[in-house]
């Protein structure tokens, strides 16, 4: 019998500057599901569009920064509450990207919307948790405020497609940085999905952008780019690893790595406790200190 | 909004010949020099359509709309047309009580077993219900407190949902707020709340109180009821399980009746000093935990290096800003001597282009007084000011024939023992003291019973530290006057109260700490 319709299919593209781009490179790879079916072409991003991601989040960074911290709250809950309107789809597609029953992707869809709240409410708490007034033993009044750092590129978890993604996503962005991120290699949908609620939520063009492609070409690029302040490697596979810090180093880029001895696949992004942690914004932030007389 | 409203802008809202009059009085706003403006403003009535006052209200308890105990009713006025707005049920004992105990089944069968997290989630629900309400809230609030439109749309209304945004996210972060121990609820809080900032005072108590897990049985205040029990469909809205929000409106003996009530584990209280002693009296000797936000006599002290036109701007806001009726007022103008002159002059230029009328109006700067007491009350204090020899000056202007109206007056050569600088008046009036040196300056601005607040207005960084270091006051604002957020602490010195509102300072009065 023949189908009484057929559907329309999505293409998947990468996210730069608040704009859905294919590759300017014109190439794509196939994404597989976990049992080794195909499920789409993903976007094969090039160095040039990488550079453009970068070029985009610095633009982004500043405006993004001198937004209230109020407001950089309200706009993360937002994401929140649009990913709960779309629930359904990310349970999808989570799913057949990570091999999950139903329930279980349900689970992780919940919790990564409640991680974007969960960090929303850190946006007007980070500085008060940890910036400090300091007694200094002279007539000065000295205190130390915390300010994002610029520009982060992020090497998203390869096996959390989308609950490793936003919870390393959403420190970051909360802090105030603009950020540059390669998506889950392997699988990269439902992050794609993901830029396409970032580009309906209230989150700038340019403040995230999401690149789909193969680590080995992209990681070095990114880690070698000095327009990049900072660098998240969780998810950088392990053959890459010196390579990439070696490169950070160049420009004494900001690192982020998992827990020594945790990996990538055995991480539980469901423990609370192990994947809501202040000091994960914490990591993209510089503490400035001011140094201010007292006297008649 | 409906196309009613939207067709009905040139129509004063409110229905008020004498409102509409002084709308359309003729440009006749004095210079210093005398010289008129030569325009006048249009009227801009903001629509009352947007909101539904309803003939009766019941009380809030158990999450049921529910009629007083006796079944005694009172009136709720416009202060601005003397109109009643509606009748509202009169808590009694027995209703305190009542909502006592739903607090506290509330507070045991669901709000203390929810996470952190859905106690968040409901509190984020809230702050955008208020976002998505905020016009309706506005409007009503200005109606049943005289307050002006622009004040309750831009400042009461937003804050309140930044209040409740605020603590949302500390609600599920409690252990970084306090590190190295547990934060636990104290569980049913009862809360008294002052006219002047119904909405506001009300967020500054609930969105602590429930983040930390407590449940509550709040009373507003008995001349503006009106917007708190529109909350109370906002938590109904919200699906906030019944009982963790209770609002009990009545008189001062019902709230005094609420805080002696055995079954309450903390007090909160905002009003005047003389009732806070009486709260502060009616739980000695239990285990209650008691914060009160009390009376202020703040001084603005104003240097000779200060850019006088700012601190004009800063002073003003200071004093007429509310009508003067803000705990925090800065009611004392410390003016240095070589600048005294100038200062004075400049502030009457400015004060003769205050615009004084109904509160509806979107041009309005200074709307009605809050009750006929209040009014009385300014009234003796200013006349006691002439009395004792101060001189006062008031801008020309025209006050409605009908409603609770002050102008917003100046007293100079006021000594620090006449009563205008040492009482609280809670109305538009400024009296301005002189010094000469920064001692002499701090030694006038703590020469008060009350600590709440101060002003500091110099080109001078290190001065102005320094002066902060000495000024007894719990919030100070350097070169800006009446400066609010969530997360900054609010609270007094002395007689001006104890405990934080506000800011992670704030969730302290909210828990009880325990070893890990």
């Amino acid at each position: 019998m023949a189908p009484d319709r057929i559907d329309v299919r999505k293409t998947y593209k990468v996210y730069i500057g608040g704009d859905f781009l294919r590759s300017e490179s014109g190439r794509s790879y196939v994404v597989r599901a976990s049992n080794g079916d195909p499920l789409a072409n993903a976007v094969r991003a090039s160095r040039k569009d990488l550079r453009d991601a970068v070029r985009a989040a610095r633009k982004a960074a500043q405006p993004w920064a001198d937004k209230t911290a109020m407001n950089r709250g309200q706009v993360l809950y937002r994401v929140a509450e649009l990913m709960e309107g779309r629930r359904d789809q990310f349970v999808a597609e989570v799913a057949a990207a990570e091999g999950l029953r139903a329930g279980r992707a349900e689970t992780v869809v919940d919790r990564a919307i409640d991680r974007w709240v969960w960090y929303a409410g850190w946006a007007d708490k980070i500085a008060q948790v940890l910036g400090s007034s300091n007694p200094v033993a002279a007539p000065y009044f000295n205190f130390t405020i915390p300010e994002p750092t610029g520009v982060v590129g992020i090497v998203a978890p390869e096996t959390s497609s989308l609950l490793g993604l936003v919870s390393r996503l959403a420190p970051p962005i909360v802090a105030g940085n603009a950020v540059v991120v390669l998506a889950s290699e392997t699988r990269p949908l439902p992050a794609v999905t993901l830029s396409e609620v970032l580009a309906t939520s209230d989150v700038p063009g340019g403040v995230i952008n999401i690149l789909t492609g193969l680590k080995k070409e992209l990681v070095p690029i990114l880690a070698a780019h000095v327009d990049v302040d900072s660098l998240d490697v969780w998810g950088v596979p392990a053959d890459l690893r010196t390579e990439v810090e070696l490169l950070a180093a160049e420009d004494i880029k900001r690192i982020s790595r998992r827990p020594a001895g945790v990996t990538d696949a055995r991480f539980d992004w469901l423990d609370d406790r192990a994947a809501e942690r202040p000091e994960w914004i914490a990591a993209w932030l510089e503490m400035k200190t001011v140094w201010h007389p007292i006297g008649t | 909004m409906t196309a009613m409203a939207t067709k009905t802008p040139t129509v004063p809202a409110a229905t008020n010949g004498a409102v509409s009059r002084v709308e359309h009085a003729p440009a006749r706003w004095g210079l210093g020099d005398g010289a008129a403006i030569p325009w006048d403003y249009a009227p801009a009535p903001e629509s009352r359509e947007i909101v539904t006052i309803k003939e009766q209200y019941g009380l809030f308890i158990g999450g049921k709309d529910v009629a007083a105990s006796d079944g005694q009713t009172f009136a709720t006025v416009n202060p601005a047309t003397e109109e009643p707005l509606a009748q509202v049920a009169r808590g009694t004992a027995a209703d305190m009580d009542k909502a006592v105990r739903a607090a506290r089944s509330a507070f045991r069968r669901t709000w203390s077993r929810l996470s952190g997290k859905e106690r968040a989630k409901y509190l984020f629900r809230i702050a955008r219900l208020l976002q998505e309400r905020s016009r309706e809230f506005a409007v009503l609030e200005s109606m049943d407190s005289g307050k002006p439109i622009k004040e309750s749309r831009d400042v009461d209304v937003p804050l309140a949902a930044a209040h409740f945004w605020y603590y949302a996210g500390w609600a599920d972060k409690l252990d970084y707020a306090f590190p190295g121990r547990v934060a636990r609820p104290l569980g049913v809080a009862a809360q008294v709340i002052p006219w002047n900032f119904p909405l506001l005072m009300l967020a500054w108590k609930i969105a602590p109180a429930l983040a930390a897990g407590n449940t509550v049985v709040l009373k507003p205040a008995s001349t503006t009821p009106l917007s708190a029990l529109l909350f109370a469909d906002v938590c109904r809205q919200a699906d906030l399980p019944p009982g963790v929000v209770n609002i009990v409106p009545g008189p001062g003996e019902v709230g005094m009746a609420l805080i002696s009530n055995p079954g309450v584990d903390k007090v909160a209280f905002t009003g005047s000093t003389e009732i806070g002693r009486k709260i502060f009296q009616g739980v000695a000797g239990s285990d209650k935990a008691l914060t009160l936000e009390l009376g202020g006599k703040a001084a603005n002290i104003v240097f000779d290096d200060a850019p006088l036109d700012q601190a004009v701007e800063g002073i003003v806001n200071g004093i007429y800003f509310n009508q003067g009726e803000v705990c925090c007022a800065g009611s004392r103008l410390l003016a240095q001597e070589s600048i005294v002159e100038p200062l004075i002059e400049k502030l009457k230029d400015r004060l003769s282009t205050i615009r004084v009328g109904d509160p509806l109006d979107k041009n309005t700067d200074v709307g009605a007084i809050n009750s006929r007491s209040q009014l009385e009350k300014i009234t003796e204090l200013v006349a006691a000011g002439r009395a004792e020899g101060a001189e006062m000056y008031q801008p020309a202007c025209d006050l409605p024939d009908r409603g609770y109206f002050f102008r917003p007056t100046l007293f100079t050569n006021v000594a620090q023992s006449h009563r205008i600088a040492r009482e609280e008046i809670f109305g538009p009036v400024l009296s301005v003291l002189t010094f000469r040196t920064p001692e002499e300056a701090v030694e006038k601005a703590n020469n008060t019973p009350y600590g709440l607040s101060a002003g500091i207005w110099t080109d001078k960084g290190s001065r102005i530290l320094h002066m902060v270091r000495r000024m007894k006051a719990g919030v100070v604002w350097a070169n800006t006057f009446n400066r609010f957020d969530p997360t900054s602490p609010f609270g007094g010195y002395k007689e001006s109260g104890f405990g934080r509102e506000g800011g992670m300072h704030g969730l302290h009065a909210y828990v009880r700490l325990e070893d890990r």
